[in-house]
């Protein structure tokens, strides 16, 4: 599975955005999408397209965590909500692996069949977290991530040399969201 | 005065408490205050915090003393036991560790294993502040103002601060001299 994680302001500014793969049933932590030509700019235009759901999703109940909001089937994406009460938004894309055909498109050096042999471990156990967007394992670890971002964030934005609204740029709070997945995701 | 008596007079002096996040966000929002008036002149902050701790110890020490009623100290030894375990203690709840003695007795290191003025905080990323910037050094000018009060000189300043991706945040203290009572100079 590769993730896409953005954090939009109220006013809708990208604030913060990450990629990163599963660490979990053996993966490295490095996203492979499956477009990656043309992914660093789809995901975020994915992942902004589903803005209007939010909206009309964050009305449905008192919840910060939105659970899967939006699928977007070309690209095979799912997009999973959380909403800051401040309004700031934490989106998650996330993109299951190629069907098993497809699969071993991976850096084609010696640890290839490593990759491979880890891949097949994951197809196996089709109720974990890397195999099925929607599931309730994943919607459970994806609320998990979302939290720990969350208190992060909280923490970033009390540093007094942080003004609202600004992207957020420091180091620490990238290794945490980098951490936060490598946890949960 | 024995290192346990002076840990007890800290516990258990007792003193208003306020919400350390509010003390936190106030101190924060002065320094990020004073970086934008300088225009991110990081000396010329450094050394406005320093005065602004230097006025709040010269009051500080009266309440400090009246507070935990102790008497005046044998030695700079003792000094410094004194502002680690109560002073520290009773005005921000920490007690950083006194170490790395000068072979005189007139220097020593305060380590602050937990700084509450620096929850949260990140310095700015503009590559200067991270050398230039000391995000506590009020806590300098408190010492400083507050020993002068007692009739000590002396000289502190940080030398790390973990703030800036050091180990420790140390801070290091020197007595320079005993102020000895002066005639005022108009006086026959």
């Amino acid at each position: 599975m590769s993730y896409y994680f953005t954090i939009l302001s109220p006013t809708d500014t990208p604030l913060f955005n990450i990629a990163f793969g599963t660490s979990k049933g053996g993966g490295d932590g490095i996203a492979r999408f499956r477009f990656p030509e043309t992914a660093q700019y789809m995901n975020q235009f994915i992942i902004h397209s589903s803005l209007d759901i939010l909206e009309e999703a964050q009305w449905t109940n008192g919840a910060m965590y939105l659970k899967h909001i939006d699928t977007y089937p070309p690209a095979a994406a799912y997009i999973s909500a959380f909403l800051t009460p401040s309004g700031a938004r934490f989106l998650l894309l996330h993109q299951p692996p190629h069907l098993p055909s497809s699969t071993s498109t991976g850096s084609g050096l010696g640890s290839s069949s490593l990759l491979g042999s880890a891949g097949s471990t994951t197809r196996a156990s089709s109720s974990s977290v890397a195999a099925n967007p929607t599931s309730p394992q994943t919607e459970e670890a994806v609320r998990q991530f979302m939290n720990e971002v969350y208190e992060n964030y909280v923490k970033t934005a009390m540093s007094p040399f942080y003004k609202q609204g600004m992207e957020i740029k420091s180091p620490v709070f990238r290794t945490r969201v980098t951490a936060a997945g490598k946890k949960w995701l | 005065m024995s290192a346990n008596k002076t840990s007890r007079i800290g516990e258990e002096t007792r003193v208003d408490k306020v919400n350390a996040e509010l003390v936190t966000l106030t101190y924060g929002t002065i320094v990020a205050q004073l970086c934008q008036d300088y225009d991110s002149d990081y000396q010329e902050v450094n050394k406005q915090l320093d005065k602004m701790g230097y006025n709040i110890g010269m009051r500080l020490i009266e309440d400090f003393l009246a507070k935990s009623g102790v008497g005046r100290c044998a030695n700079f030894k003792e000094t410094a036991d004194m502002i680690a375990k109560v002073g520290f203690k009773i005005f921000l709840n920490v007690t950083p560790t006194v170490t790395n003695w000068a072979s005189d007795n007139n220097q020593f290191s305060l380590i602050f294993e937990d700084n509450p003025l620096a929850d949260f905080v990140e310095l700015p990323d503009d590559g200067r502040a991270q050398d230039e910037l000391w995000f506590s050094n009020i806590l300098c000018g408190v010492l400083r103002g507050s020993l002068e009060m007692v009739q000590m000189q002396i000289e502190a300043h940080f030398v790390s601060d973990v703030l800036r991706g050091d180990e420790t945040t140390e801070m290091r203290v020197s007595l320079v001299r005993y102020i000895e009572d002066e005639m005022p100079p108009e006086e026959e």
